[in-house]
């Protein structure tokens, strides 16, 4: 078979248990295109002997007829998640070094199911970004290009590896995280899906946190099929994270029958917002045309406190990493300063956290205390929950009129210029959330898919959110989309 | 609510992330306009809104009070900077 690495991993499933190919060279095909991918810099670090051991492994079971979900099938891990023996810095110097002796939820349900790891995926330091360009390792670069223009173009962020990984067919598919749209704008910027679960549906045992009120994995695929795949093999219920869900996980592939016949969708006319590019708007209208014609409502909905979710999501995000990354002291793992003569303890943590974190990593660690110190615990801290409650209160007042999933843009824009945001104030890099944050606030579930390109041959995507545990119903609302929008177009390969 | 280099020193401090001096007009420039956009939460009436806890109506799980680990002082200490005899070692804490 040609090509093994453009597979999907339904594709490539199938054709493992039919014989036609075997684990082994489906990820010798991945770690060949890997190998001459350096320049989208999207694998961090590369690990073919775990990858070629697993493969073998995994066809050893095939042959057995032992082969459970994603037998074989090779993917990209996130360099958030944490993985034995492996590094996994979360794109942070101050985690140079650092090792795992233990292997997050996530992954280890991953490789119980089969999977192989090719590598870690580059990513925004800490998750904090929009665009990959915080990452101590340099910035991952989206296959695609503005025509025959060669600007390095972002891939999105915080999981930009794993985009760029997946939409230049470096592997079948990738684990991302997903804090304020961190899986959903990366997948919308390359063409691929993504799809953030409610929250609680995975483990966020082993993954490095950020804001754990707000932070949840899943995949980043290159169908809406493969993404239900790849969900459930990563969910589960842990004893090890307690704020993970006691629920079944169902057969998400099993639930993709593609009918919505009287499914209802809100346009939230929230999501209007002004300076949005027409073409965006125009696919967003497309696509509520496109779940009508495959016999979908469509209704208005009113999503009132929609533009309080950024400023929220900047009080509460930053609270709690500023709570979370205080664990980076020099002492158990990962960078120590050099201390001067006469230097205590408080300049070793000191030295070591300026020297170990980026800029943005500093700047929502400092915002977060600040928000969090004595006088403004209340102004700030406490009026943003306030407000977190009013946004979920939308939702589930949308949700209690019927409406079964709603439809958004995924970003206001394509994907822009490495180095364009440079001169801009944090504030507006920020901005590139505005229509997914709101969904973590809430914990719902939310999924990107790709919808079509614009005039520069860029992707564009669309974002459904679903209801609390509810995924089944919204990946296969999501397959009627991909297939009525049909998007099959790829990036020229360059690199 | 303006964040002069005084109180952006002392947030600095707070977070324990040195800051060199010529470094905290820009830092508080920033903290201004990060703090600029999220005051527009003071439009909002929140007049008997609890403040959210949990985003999914969950009681947090429970479990037997014993031991399920330990024992694992060589991985605890792999990834240290500096251990020495079994322990973490850090600068002279007390004088």
């Amino acid at each position: 078979m040609a090509d093994l690495n453009k597979l999907t991993l339904a594709d490539a499933r199938d054709a493992l248990k039919k014989g036609e190919t075997t684990s082994v060279e489906l990820t010798e095909a991945c770690l060949k295109a890997i190998d001459a991918a350096d320049a989208l810099n999207a694998f961090v670090h590369k690990t073919p002997e775990i990858a070629m051991e697993r493969a073998r492994a995994a066809d050893a079971r095939l042959a057995e007829g032992d082969a459970p979900a994603m037998c074989g099938l090779p993917i990209g891990i996130k360099d958030l998640f944490c993985t034995r023996g492996v590094p996994s810095q979360a794109a942070s110097g101050i985690l140079e070094g650092f090792r795992p002796e233990y292997e997050s939820t996530v992954s280890q349900n991953l490789i119980d199911a089969g999977a192989v790891m090719l590598g870690k995926l580059n990513m925004d330091e800490f998750a904090m970004g929009s665009s990959n360009e915080t990452s101590v390792y340099g910035n991952a670069v989206n296959p695609w290009r503005r025509g025959n223009d060669e600007a390095a173009l972002t891939p999105g962020g915080s999981s930009g590896g794993s985009a760029s990984a997946v939409a230049a067919d470096l592997c079948l598919a990738a684990t991302g995280t997903d804090t304020g749209g961190s899986i959903r704008q990366p997948a919308a910027f390359t063409g691929i899906v993504g799809i953030k679960p409610t929250y609680g549906r995975c483990s966020r045992w082993g993954i490095i946190a950020f804001a754990s009120s707000l932070d949840q994995a899943g995949p980043m695929t290159k169908t809406v099929r493969d993404a239900a795949i790849m969900l459930e093999a990563m969910c589960s219920s842990d004893a090890k994270d307690s704020t993970s869900t006691d629920l079944p996980v169902p057969n998400f592939e099993a639930l993709l029958t593609g009918d919505i016949r009287g499914k209802k969708i809100g346009i939230p006319r929230e999501y209007r917002i002004d300076g949005t590019p027409e073409e965006i708007e125009k696919i967003w209208s497309d696509g509520a045309a496109m779940l009508k014609d495959a016999g979908a409502e469509i209704v208005d909905i009113s999503l009132p406190h929609t533009k309080y979710a950024l400023p929220a999501y900047y009080v509460i995000a930053p609270a709690e990493a500023s709570s979370n990354l205080a664990r980076y002291d020099g002492v158990r793992y990962g960078h120590r300063a050099k201390l001067a003569q006469g230097d205590g303890i408080t300049e070793m943590y000191e030295k070591t956290r300026a020297e170990g974190f980026g800029d943005e990593v500093q700047r929502r660690v400092m915002i977060g205390t600040y928000v969090l110190s004595a006088g403004f615990y209340d102004a700030y801290y406490n009026r943003a929950r306030k407000v977190r409650t009013l946004i979920k209160k939308d939702f589930e007042d949308a949700f209690a009129q019927g409406v079964d999933a709603i439809l958004t843009p995924a970003t206001p824009s394509s994907a822009f210029g490495l180095g364009e945001m440079a001169e801009a104030d944090p504030v507006q890099m920020y901005l590139n959330d505005v229509f997914t944050v709101t969904v973590n606030l809430a914990g719902l579930p939310g999924i990107s898919v790709p919808a079509g390109l614009d005039k520069q041959g860029l992707p564009l995507g669309l974002q459904l959110i679903g209801k609390p545990w509810d995924e089944g119903d919204l990946l296969n609302i999501a397959a009627s989309l991909e297939k009525s929008a049909g998007f099959v177009a790829k990036p020229a390969q360059w690199w | 609510m303006s964040i002069d280099e005084n109180t952006a020193a002392r947030v600095a401090k707070l977070a324990r992330i040195k800051v060199e001096d010529d470094a905290l007009p820009a830092l508080a420039a920033d903290f201004n306009r990060i703090l600029g956009f999220i005051e527009q939460l003071n439009e909002v009436d929140v007049e008997g809104v609890e403040p959210m806890t949990s985003v999914t109506p969950m009681r947090l799980k429970r479990r037997e009070d014993q031991v399920t680990d330990g024992h694992q002082q060589a991985q605890v200490l792999a990834n240290a900077p500096d251990a020495r005899e079994g322990f973490f070692a850090v600068p002279k804490v007390v004088e």
